[in-house]
Parts: structure tokens; C-alpha cells; sequence
């Protein structure tokens, strides 16, 4: 009631007003919990049907190719001569081929083969290629001069041309494909990432975090590396694809694995040879190669979406 | 410019300098010989050396080195190991026209359906239309291109019986390799140049051109196409990569008798020279056709020539 008096004596006093809504302390409160640039990134990305379908089809293919070929009791090398040429059924899912071994298994053996070639990849990117370009960029001058000499002379020769070249100086296989990849694989995104970081290096908050007395190392983990990041998933997700690509290519010309290990490239050219009558040998194997290009494809696609809006057309 | 194009030029020489050495020490490692072991055996010692000093055998590394590449120089790949008494060169500019033929045919192919299919999707941007466009695409950069042309080889010419299997008799023969090979080439340009018309399209003097009155045919034809298709250049060196390992395994699916497949068949048999031969000539045409892109790009885009300029 002493309120209503003072009001009444028109005297306008502090204790009559009372804080309505805005407070210093809640105006700069977050909201919301922070979202880290990878979430960020992921939301974008569940958007994205066509890739949402691509990671499921790949993760369908990554654990068929690690259970498949335990799912019957066929090894990939066990021949069956009086069971050569089946067609599908309850007993050989996928039939046989020409020794009568397991389809099916055969199958998973060589998306196996295929999946290691896809970690290989994207391994040997971030180890040797990353690395090789953030050194070539941090350390600049004659190093980067130096670095640069190489790299042109590999990019120089065409791949394949390196690849095949040491098939022939080792025996075909597995081996020698991870060697010619650690050779060649790495190039383009040591070329990437150097760009990026000298021009990164240019900009204006690296030199404000640099005036404020930020140390090198600061520099690199805070500043350099997370700005590359979307660089490097982006560049490894297109490497993949191709790195899939070449092991197979090599294969169905006869200068990668042979027989009787399986890769899908193998499988494919024995489906070619034998398609005129039995083309389910070709079919199975081409679907499951297309159906890994074609997802890793898209896959890429939208990560490169998700974490580059700018690139987005 | 000028300057530029000499250090180049060098870089190329050296590059290719690295890889004709590169190739002649490798094939010396090599495990296997093109001879017939058991044969060559059974000669009497002398007839041996005989044999041997025809291809140069008999000297020792630094010399057969020294000789081969002053052969090279002047264009001399030496004779092959396999077809006797055939010189590489006359081999490979024997079968070096149906590969030819192919990659010209698959580069006119796949540029004039891959900017259709471009211009399509970019006018009619998120529709059906631009839909269709870009799965053709992504499936076209993605199905292995022995995978296609088996497929191809297995529906159009078994089933379909239309056109010729695995032999090189008339122009029918080329259509299928043809196809099986552009296909690279019309995703990639494809996506290209939908991605290009979009950007153009949004420019103020697309706006302009409509404004006073040109003819939408004439809009799209000499403003919009003509300014999306000059940046082209920068996946040439994709499309040339993609026809070389392409010309390798198509070659051999289709029964082709060009370099590709040579170059496969000469691995099989362990036919050193024309391996190092074919070697030296797939990277000399890689280097100088990224040579004149590069070049070209200079000459198309401005910017680039000005920032050239000033390093």
C-alpha cells in the first residue's frame, strides 16, 4: 500500500521498479547447446537422402563382406568340379563358376578386397599426403621448393603408367598394389592441402591470433588443421572411389590378384569370359562393384555439401 | 608467358628423361624373358651370343643404356621381343588408328550428349529433367568402364545382336567401344556444364540481354553456352586420363586393334620393348596434351594470365 501512497505523491522512487524481462547475465547466455562444426556438418548431411541411402548401402556392404563368407560352408578357393556352372539356388545362393567354387563367397572375398583398398586409401592420404603438404606449406622456402620438384615429377607420369610398371617388377597382387598406391596415392591431396594452408596462412585471424601471442603450435592444432578438415574428408571421399576403381581395373586386366583369390575385378572378367551362358557369373559381382562406386560417389557428393555450403550449386 | 611455357617445356623433357630411364633399368630387373628358355638352351654356346647380340644383349648395362637411349632420340623404340623383326614404332603407328578413331569419336560423343544433358538440367534446375541429368551422371563416373562395357557387350551385342562382338571389321565395329567410352566423358561434362549454366544464368547480363529484348534462343546460345563452356579446360585433364586407362580394357573387351590393347598383350608376354616403348609414348602424350591445357587456359581465362604474369 506504501506503494500506491508514493505513487499518489506522484514521488517516483528506485525500489517501485522491478527488472521485466532483459538481464544483463541472460541476454548473453547460450541458448542453445554449441553445435561443433562436425555436428553441424551432420545435420546437413541427414538431410541429404541420396547420401543417408549411400552410408546404409555401404554399411549393408561392409558387413556382408566381414560375415558373407562364413554365411555357408564354401571357401572362396574350394573347388567342386562336379558342381561347376550352377546357376543360383537354395544351395550355391549366388552359383558357381567354372571350378565350382562358391559364388557367393567368392563375392564377399573380393568386397573384402576392395574395402582394404578403401581404408588403404584414405590412410595413405591423411598419413603421407596431409602430411606432406602441411610440411611442403609450414616450412615454405627451399624445403617447399624442393617438395614441389618431386611432386611435379610424380604428377607428371600417369598413374597407371607408375602402377603397371611396378607390376611388372614385382609379382602381381595385393602387395604390390599397396605399393604402387603408397607411390601415387597420396599426390593430389599433398597438392590440396599445401594450397590451403599457404592460403590460410594469408588471411587476416591467423595473423590477429598470431599478434595476440598465439604459438606456433597453437596455431596449427586451432587454426590451420580445422580449416583444412573439410578439405581433406572431401578430397579422401572422392580418392576412395578411384582407389576402388584401379585395384579392380588391374585385376580384370590380369595384373592384379590372381586366381584363385577373388577380387571383384577378377570375378568380373571370369563373368565376361563366361557370360554368353552363364551371365549371372558377371551380373552378381558388377551390381555389388557399382552398387560400393556408386554410394562412396554420392557419399562424397554430399559430404562435400555438407561441409563446403559454398560449393554447393 | 613465354618464360612459362620454356620452363615447361624443360620440366616435360626432364620428366620424360626420368621415365625412359626409370622403365630401361626396371625391364632389366625384370624376373622372365621373352625367349623361350628351353630352346635357347639347347643352342650351342655361340649360337647363344649370336642370339644375344642381335638384341644388343650382350654388352654391358651402361653401354645397352647408352645405346637405347641415343635410339630414342631419334625415335628409334628398338625392335619388339615378340612380334620378330618388328620395330616398336612401326607397331605402334600400325595399331595407333582404331585407338585414335575411338578417342575422337568418344570426345565428340560425350561433349555433344554431356552439354545437352547440361543445358537440359540447368533450365530446367530441380526438375525431373535436372534429376535424371545428374544420376546419369553420377552413374556415369562411377560404373567401372569395364563393367559398361561388358554390360554393353553383353545386352547390345548378345541379346540385342546389333552390332558386331569383338571384331574390327567395318565401322560398326567402332560404335560400341565408342559408347562404352564416352561415357566418362558425358558425366563429367555433363555435371560441368549444368553446374556452369547455373552460375550464368544468375549474372546481370543474362538480365540485360533479356531486358532489351533478345530472343530467348539467342540468349541461351550466345550468352549463356558460350560463357559456361569456356572454363571446360579445367576438366580436359580428367576426360584425357579417362580415355587413356579407358583405351586400355575397352580395347581389349571390344577386340580393338589399337594401342591399348597392345600395350596389355605386350604385358602378358613379357615383350620388354614395346612395353618401354608404349610407356614412353602414353606418358609423351599425357605431358603434352596437360601442356596444352594448361597453355589453352592461359590464352581463355585472363585472370590467370594476369596472375601468371605477376609471379
Amino acid at each position: 500500500m506504501k506503494n500506491n501512497e508514493q505513487l499518489l505523491n506522484g514521488e517516483l522512487t528506485d525500489d517501485l521498479f522491478e527488472i521485466a524481462g532483459r538481464r544483463a547475465e541472460d541476454s548473453e547466455k547460450i541458448q542453445r547447446p554449441p553445435l561443433s562444426a562436425f555436428k553441424d556438418s551432420w545435420i546437413r548431411l541427414r538431410k541429404n537422402k541420396g547420401a543417408i541411402v549411400s552410408l546404409i548401402i555401404l554399411v549393408l556392404i561392409l558387413i556382408l563382406a566381414i560375415f558373407g563368407p562364413y554365411m555357408n560352408e564354401y571357401k572362396y578357393y574350394e573347388t567342386d568340379y562336379s558342381a561347376a556352372y550352377q546357376p543360383p539356388s537354395s544351395e550355391h545362393w549366388l552359383g558357381t563358376d567354372k571350378f565350382g567354387r562358391d559364388q557367393w563367397t567368392r563375392i564377399w572375398e573380393g568386397t573384402r578386397i576392395s574395402l582394404y583398398i578403401a581404408v588403404l586409401a584414405a590412410f595413405l592420404d591423411l598419413l603421407i599426403g596431409v602430411t606432406y603438404g602441411a610440411v611442403s606449406a609450414l616450412i615454405g622456402g627451399k624445403v617447399d621448393n624442393a617438395m614441389q620438384r618431386v611432386i611435379e615429377i610424380l604428377v607428371g607420369i600417369p598413374n597407371l603408367i607408375i602402377i603397371i610398371l611396378l607390376i611388372m617388377l614385382m609379382k602381381p597382387g595385393i602387395l604390390t598394389i599397396t605399393i604402387a598406391m603408397v607411390i601415387t596415392g597420396w599426390v593430389n591431396m599433398a597438392r590440396l592441402v599445401r594450397a590451403q594452408i599457404f592460403k590460410l596462412k594469408e588471411q587476416e585471424f591467423v595473423l590477429a591470433s598470431r599478434s595476440l601471442g598465439s604459438t606456433n603450435k597453437r596455431l596449427i592444432l586451432h587454426h590451420l588443421i580445422p580449416n583444412t578438415m573439410g578439405l581433406i574428408v572431401i578430397n579422401m571421399m572422392f580418392t576412395i572411389p578411384s582407389a576402388i576403381f584401379t585395384e579392380a581395373f588391374l585385376s580384370f586386366i590380369g595384373l592384379g590378384l590372381q586366381e584363385p583369390l577373388a577380387s571383384l575385378g577378377v570375378l568380373i572378367n571370369d563373368g565376361f569370359q563366361g557370360m554368353r551362358n552363364h551371365f549371372y557369373l558377371l551380373l552378381y559381382p558388377a551390381i555389388v562393384i557399382v552398387g560400393i562406386m556408386v554410394s562412396f560417389n554420392i557419399l562424397a557428393d554430399g559430404l562435400r555439401d555438407a561441409l563446403d555450403p559454398k560449393m554447393r550449386k | 608467358m613465354k618464360k612459362y611455357f620454356i620452363i615447361r617445356v624443360i620440366n616435360i623433357l626432364i620428366t620424360l628423361f626420368i621415365i625412359a630411364t626409370a622403365t630401361f633399368f626396371l625391364m632389366k630387373q625384370l624376373p622372365g624373358s621373352p625367349f623361350d628358355e628351353e630352346k635357347l638352351s639347347n643352342l650351342s654356346e655361340e649360337q647363344r651370343m649370336e642370339f644375344y647380340a642381335r638384341y644388343g644383349l650382350d654388352k654391358p648395362l651402361s653401354q645397352q643404356y647408352v645405346l637405347y637411349m641415343k635410339n630414342l632420340v631419334q625415335g628409334d623404340l628398338g625392335e619388339s621381343f615378340y612380334f620378330k623383326g618388328q620395330d616398336v614404332s612401326t607397331l605402334i603407328k600400325n595399331r595407333i588408328g582404331p585407338s585414335a578413331l575411338l578417342g575422337v569419336q568418344a570426345v565428340l560423343l560425350g561433349f555433344t550428349i554431356g552439354i545437352i544433358l547440361g543445358i537440359v538440367a540447368a533450365f530446367r534446375h530441380n526438375t525431373m529433367w535436372d534429376f535424371s541429368a545428374m544420376i546419369v551422371a553420377v552413374l556415369g563416373v562411377s560404373i567401372p568402364n569395364f563393367v559398361f562395357a561388358a554390360l554393353l557387350q553383353y545386352y547390345v551385342g548378345l541379346k540385342l545382336g546389333i552390332l558386331p562382338v569383338a571384331f574390327w571389321e567395318s565401322y560398326s565395329s567402332s560404335i560400341m567401344p565408342t559408347i562404352a567410352l564416352s561415357l566418362m566423358v558425358i558425366a563429367l561434362i555433363a555435371r560441368f556444364t549444368r553446374n556452369e549454366m547455373l552460375e550464368v544464368l544468375q549474372q546481370d547480363y543474362m538480365l540485360t540481354a533479356k531486358a532489351k529484348g533478345v530472343p530467348p534462343f539467342k540468349i541461351i546460345y550466345k550468352h549463356a553456352i558460350r560463357n559456361a563452356l569456356i572454363p571446360v579446360i579445367t576438366i580436359l585433364g580428367p576426360i584425357v586420363v579417362s580415355l587413356l586407362t579407358g583405351s586400355l580394357v575397352i580395347e581389349n573387351i571390344f577386340g580393338v586393334p589399337g594401342i591399348g590393347s597392345l600395350f596389355v598383350d605386350s604385358i602378358k608376354v613379357n615383350d620388354y620393348t614395346t612395353i618401354m616403348g608404349l610407356t614412353l609414348f602414353y606418358s609423351a602424350f599425357f605431358v603434352l596434351t596437360m601442356l596444352i591445357i594448361d597453355l589453352l587456359y592461359g590464352v581463355i581465362d585472363p585472370r590467370i594470365r594476369i596472375s601468371g604474369a605477376k609471379e
